[in-house]
């Protein structure tokens, strides 16, 4: 599991890459939370589209990054989710909650 | 019915092996003409049944898991995972959507997304024992020449 941020003018950018599972999300969770409070951003962008796997892990991950980004005013966008990160997504409707986008607009 | 080959193996439930888990599901079902898409769901389902036997089943260290794969006539694939772990008290509302008792690292989605992925899930459990979750797969047949 590997996790690339990078930030401009208050847009956090996130980009997921390898096998979000359990295993890795305990150290995917750690990174985002620390990035997020090193950034307090407006804005953050998730790109999943590294992902070579995700389950329900993921879910919880993009949830908890959800609810953060609530608290402090920001907003979520997921981008660029391959096709089987996608059907776990659309089997969890949580696409009723949160933003996602084919691909990121720069 | 009618099995045609089987596979079993046991792993300590260290979350390193719910990887593991999958790539040997994947390698079992090359056997049947499944989609890209239908063995990703395959293998989907059983990261969350392997990680609810890691993260449920032994929340206090490491127990043994247990993967039974089988193929059944009719083209369809059957993947059973066990545990000898804390079981569960209520199953029902376990597999209610957005329930966890794992906290904010858990999604409560596992069964749902298993349910979704697989033609039919079955969990039989007992407080104390263990759980052990059945899901069947049937392969859709399509017109190819062989």
């Amino acid at each position: 599991m590997r996790l690339l941020t990078t930030e401009r003018g208050g847009k956090l950018t996130v980009a997921l890459a390898g096998e979000l599972d359990h295993h890795g999300a305990r150290e995917a969770a750690r990174k985002l939370e620390e990035s997020l409070e090193a950034a307090m951003p407006r804005e953050c962008v998730l790109d999943l589209g590294g992902l070579k796997f995700m389950d329900s892990s993921g879910i919880a991950i993009i949830l908890r990054l959800y609810k953060r980004l609530q608290a402090i005013g920001g907003r979520l966008t997921v981008v660029n989710v391959p096709d089987q990160p996608m059907r776990v997504l659309d089997a969890s409707g949580i696409d009723r909650m949160i933003r996602i986008e084919a691909e990121q607009n720069q | 019915m009618k099995e045609q080959n089987c596979v079993k193996m046991e792993f300590p439930s260290r979350s390193v092996n719910e990887g593991y888990a999958r790539a040997a599901v994947g390698a079992f079902a090359a056997q049947l003409d499944m989609t890209l898409t239908e063995l990703n769901d395959v293998k989907t389902a059983v990261s969350e049944a392997v990680t609810n036997a890691i993260v449920h089943g032994y929340p206090e260290g490491p127990g043994t898991v247990t993967l039974r794969l089988r193929i059944l006539e009719g083209d369809t694939l059957e993947v059973q995972v066990k545990d000898k772990g804390r079981g569960i008290e209520d199953v029902d509302k376990a597999r209610e959507p957005l329930f966890t008792t794992g906290g904010e690292d858990r999604s409560g989605m596992g069964f749902t997304i298993m349910e979704s992925f697989m033609d039919s899930v079955k969990v039989r459990s007992k407080p104390g024992s263990g759980t052990a979750v059945t899901m069947r797969k049937r392969v859709a047949r399509r017109n190819h020449a062989r």
